[in-house]
This record gives C-alpha cells, sequence and structure tokens, in this order.
C-alpha cells in the first residue's frame, strides 16, 4: 500500500465552498505543485476543515515547514489520513518580511506547540492564537531570527 | 489531623545522570504528585538547518549523523532519499540492499541503547545496560568495517553508500547474527519476564491512541498505543518492499508497551537483515551522481523514513545552488516530546524518569 496524494487543485472547490475566500488564487502557475495554497487569514479555518471532515479526515499533522525566499515566506503543512491512506499539503504565502503572523493551529494538533514555537523562534513568524508563544531553541532576548536569509551570525 | 501540604518547583536537569542528552523539566510536585511539567530544551542547539544551508548536498550527509547520534546510518538515509528526490536518482540494487542492512543494525542498536536506559532508570544499575551494550558493540564494529567509523557513519551518500562491504564484512554479519540470537534470548527473558520490570512499568502512564495521534506522535511510540503505522510499509523506500516483516503493536500504551515493541522491533530488524543477506547481488553500489549536486531551482523534496525514534523526515528546497535553500528536519524526538506533560502529569516522581525514557528521546535530535 502507497500513500495517495490528494492534489491541492482537485480540494480547491471543495473548500473555497465550506471555507468562503480561503484558496489562494495568486500563486503564479509552476509554483502551484501538490499543494493546496490557501490564504494566510484562512490557514486554521482550512485546517479544521480538513482535520474534521469525513472524506478528508486528515487527522495527522506530519510537519510545519517554513521557508525564507526573501521577498516573502512560505508556511508548509504536511498532513495525513491514517484511516483514509491519503496526504496532502497546505501551503500559504506570507508577504513581506516584518511584524509576520499566522493564526496558530495548536488547537486543532497540540503536535504544532514546539514546531509553531520553532518557527517564530528562528524565522519570526508569530501564530496567533498560541498559548505559550515564546523561544524554544534559543533564550529570550536573543536578537534576530537565525534561519533568515538575512541574518549573520 | 491533616498534613498540609504545598506545592514545590524542582528544576530537574539540564544535565542528569542518566543522561539522554541535556536536557531540563521544570516539575512542579505536591508531595511525589507531579502537578505541572514543562520540558526545556535548546542546550545542544547547533542549528543544523542553517549550517546545511552552507554546505554542499554531499557535504550535509555529515550533519546528519550528528541529529540523532545513536541512530546516525537512518538519518543518512533519511536525507540521501530527500536528495535522491530531487535529483530524481535511482539508486542500485546493491546499494539498496546495504542501506537497508546497515538501517536495520542501526535500529537494533539504537533500540538497544533505549531498552538499556530504561532498565537503568528502573534502577537496575550497570548488568542490563551492558548486556544490551554487549551487543550494540559488535553492530559497530561491523560499521567499523564498512566505513571506519562507529558513530558518525557517513556511509550513505545521494545515490547510494560510498563503499561495497569488504568480503570480511559478511562472515562478521552472520556471526553476529547467529550470537546475538542467544543474546536477545537472554535480554528477552531478563527483562519481559522481570517481576520488578512488569510492576514498575505495566500500566503507568498510558498513552490513549487519540491524544498520540492529536499531538503528532510516531515511531514506537505510536505503535505501543495501538495504530500499526510503519512507514517502511506504508511508503516503502530502499529495500523494505522486497523484504516480509511484521510491525509490533501493543494496545495500552504505557510503559510497558513502549517498551515492549523495541524489544519486539529487533526481532522484526533480524528478519529484515537475514532476507537481505539471502537476496543481495554483486552489482554498483551507487548512481553515476556528480560529485557537486546541482538539482533544479524550484525544486522540493520531502524525504522520511522510519527511524527509531519515528518519522524522520528532510524537507529540501533547491534554487539550483550546490546547497540546499532550506533543509528543514522533521525530528520525531521533538515532537514526540509533545505528550510529555500529558504523560507526566498526576503520575509520581519515582516514575518520572522511567516514563521520559520510555518515549526515547535523543537531545542531538530534539535540538538539531
Amino acid at each position: 500500500m502507497a500513500l495517495l496524494q490528494l492534489v491541492g487543485a482537485s480540494l480547491s472547490e471543495r473548500i473555497s465552498a465550506f471555507v468562503p475566500d480561503s484558496v489562494d488564487e495568486a500563486v503564479p502557475l509552476g509554483r502551484a505543485g501538490e499543494a493546496l495554497w490557501v490564504k494566510p487569514a484562512a490557514i486554521a479555518d482550512v485546517a479544521a476543515f480538513m482535520q474534521q471532515d469525513e472524506e478528508l479526515d486528515l487527522r495527522y499533522l506530519n510537519a510545519i515547514s517554513a521557508i525564507d525566499f526573501v521577498g516573502h515566506f512560505e508556511l508548509v503543512y504536511h498532513l495525513t489520513s491514517f484511516a483514509r491512506g491519503h496526504k496532502a499539503t497546505m501551503r500559504a504565502r506570507l508577504p513581506g518580511r516584518d511584524n509576520l503572523s499566522a493564526p496558530s493551529v495548536y488547537h486543532l494538533w497540540r503536535g504544532a506547540d514546539f514546531q509553531e514555537r520553532e518557527i517564530w523562534d528562528l524565522m519570526g513568524i508569530r501564530f496567533e492564537g498560541h498559548p505559550n508563544m515564546k523561544r524554544i531553541m534559543l533564550w529570550e532576548g536573543f536578537e534576530g531570527h537565525p534561519l533568515r536569509k538575512d541574518f549573520v551570525g | 489531623m491533616t498534613i498540609r501540604t504545598e506545592p514545590m518547583t524542582v528544576n530537574i536537569g539540564p544535565q542528569h545522570p542518566s543522561t539522554h542528552g541535556v536536557f531540563r523539566l521544570r516539575v512542579t510536585f505536591d508531595g511525589e504528585e507531579i502537578l505541572q511539567v514543562e520540558p526545556i530544551f535548546g542546550y545542544l542547539h547547533r542549528g543544523t538547518e542553517k549550517l546545511a544551508e552552507e554546505r554542499n548536498y554531499t557535504q550535509v550527509v555529515t550533519l546528519t549523523d550528528r541529529l540523532d547520534y545513536v541512530s546516525s546510518m537512518i538519518n543518512n538515509q533519511a536525507y540521501c532519499l530527500a536528495v535522491e528526490k530531487l535529483l530524481g536518482a535511482e539508486v542500485p540494487m546493491r546499494g539498496k540492499y546495504l542501506r537497508t542492512l546497515t538501517a536495520e543494525l542501526q535500529r537494533i542498536a539504537a533500540h538497544l541503547m533505549g531498552i538499556g536506559f530504561i532498565i537503568q532508570d528502573l534502577g537496575a544499575l550497570g548488568t542490563p545496560l551492558m548486556y544490551c551494550f554487549r551487543s550494540r558493540e559488535r553492530i559497530l564494529d561491523l560499521f567499523e568495517m564498512l566505513c571506519g567509523a562507529r558513530i558518525t557513519v557517513s556511509y550513505m551518500r545521494p545515490g547510494g553508500v560510498y563503499f561495497d562491504a569488504p568480503p570480511e564484512f559478511w562472515p562478521a554479519l552472520d556471526q553476529f547474527l547467529l550470537d546475538f540470537e542467544e543474546e536477545y534470548r537472554e535480554l528477552e527473558q531478563l527483562l519481559l519476564e522481570n517481576e520488578i520490570v512488569m510492576v514498575r512499568t505495566r500500566g503507568i502512564s498510558p498513552l490513549p491512541l487519540d491524544i498520540a495521534i492529536n499531538c503528532s506522535v510516531s515511531g514506537p511510540v505510536l505503535r505501543a498505543s495501538g495504530l500499526g503505522w510503519d512507514w517502511r510499509k506504508v511508503e516503502p523506500y530502499d529495500a523494505y518492499d522486497l523484504v516480509e516483516f511484521d510491525v509490533p503493536t501493543a494496545e495500552n500504551g504505557d510503559n510497558y508497551d513502549r517498551f515492549w515493541v523495541r524489544i519486539q522491533e529487533i526481532r522484526q530488524s533480524v528478519r529484515i537483515i537475514r532476507q537481505c543477506v539471502e537476496q543481495i547481488e554483486p552489482g554498483p553500489v551507487r548512481a553515476e551522481v556528480p560529485l557537486v549536486l546541482r538539482p533544479e531551482p524550484g525544486v522540493e523534496a520531502y524525504g522520511r523514513v522510519e527511524a527509531s525514534k519515528g518519522e524522520l523526515a528532510f524537507f529540501l528546497v533547491s534554487d539550483g545552488g550546490i546547497s540546499p535553500y532550506r533543509c528543514k528536519i522533521r525530528s520525531p524526538s521533538l515532537i514526540n516530546l509533545t505528550v510529555t506533560e500529558h504523560l507526566l502529569v498526576g503520575w509520581k516522581l519515582a516514575d518520572m524518569i522511567v516514563t521520559l525514557g520510555s518515549v526515547d528521546i535523543n537531545m542531538g535530535e530534539v535540538d538539531r
């Protein structure tokens, strides 16, 4: 048995029907890939839908990753359904570099706890709604976010 | 007359005698009972993900050794699989078998350490741990034959493995498998039929499956809670689709079950190794890939394996350069720590260290 990858383009219609104005249409062609692109403000709502919808059943959060593309940041959520045997990827683009924030998925997955704190610590993206949004690897008072491309150690 | 108690906060660590690495727990007790737990880490943070951005694809292999340093072969494998996905490279059959075989040897070594330290934490100082180390030592000797290193192996490379095994490796492996049968039986008897181990671990800190899933737990901890999810089966990589093995699961997810699952997994690893030895055929061990790799710009890959601690993945992003633009490491040890609070609160101080041992974390991987 191999896991089936759910392609974002095939999900977007259904997701928009349940969570209005959530799918990011502005993603340039060629960058779309397999992922479902959502607007940053809709991350938590779409995640909740994907987790709780019976057909999608994406109850397992594998990983949250952040990437610094200099002009913008991207958040990548890898999700898996054990019962259905498929996986999906949700992505969001956060434009700019200053005061970045995204809705937290902590209330959906406790497994997001340390990962969101790590992204804040090393990438400088705050997660709104996380109950304990403080640094995790480095100490409070450390200046800057080392995984950013413009950080010089 | 009632005795008045008041909560007391204690720092356990950063150094701890049964060292699973430099790790601190801030625990609030009421008498012996745990009221509140806060894991604090980062003492071993070396910025591996940042370092990877400044080394070429092949050099990053050496950084992966230093993540979960008791399971470096499997770390190499996860990283190499991710790079091969980026390149679209295919590993030759002999390379696949060698990788599967060494990864399983490493899993045995890592599980032996995990098990040995749980027993040590239970208070059996020395002897059982040395039983485990005796067998682990033999595995490290085999690694030394393969690549000259015992811990920081860097044996696997994008496209396969660095060297073919030397001729003396095969008889030494056969001898080890033969001796290990007896050693394993001894260990199993010593541990699984041990009354003290049972009393101290059965029913302690159970982890229900729904909480395990919600906390993104993976590996033996997840399987002990009842879900037979193993990436070697679900998304077979290297030679795992060519060998037969079972995925041991338990039901209660207590300390005993986590411990038991690891002991059973060792048996399955031996099965896989035996099949690899039977099936392996002569041939090249590494695909023809250039020394300096340049994947296409904009390509991404999420390469994952079932490591000894759980789902270990490398999420690589290429910009067309010679080093990864981004190298995110999905660390099973870090994410498995999410359940510490659930496992510890309400239980006693005496069980705390054992419970922590049963989750089997490695600080090199937690902090990266």
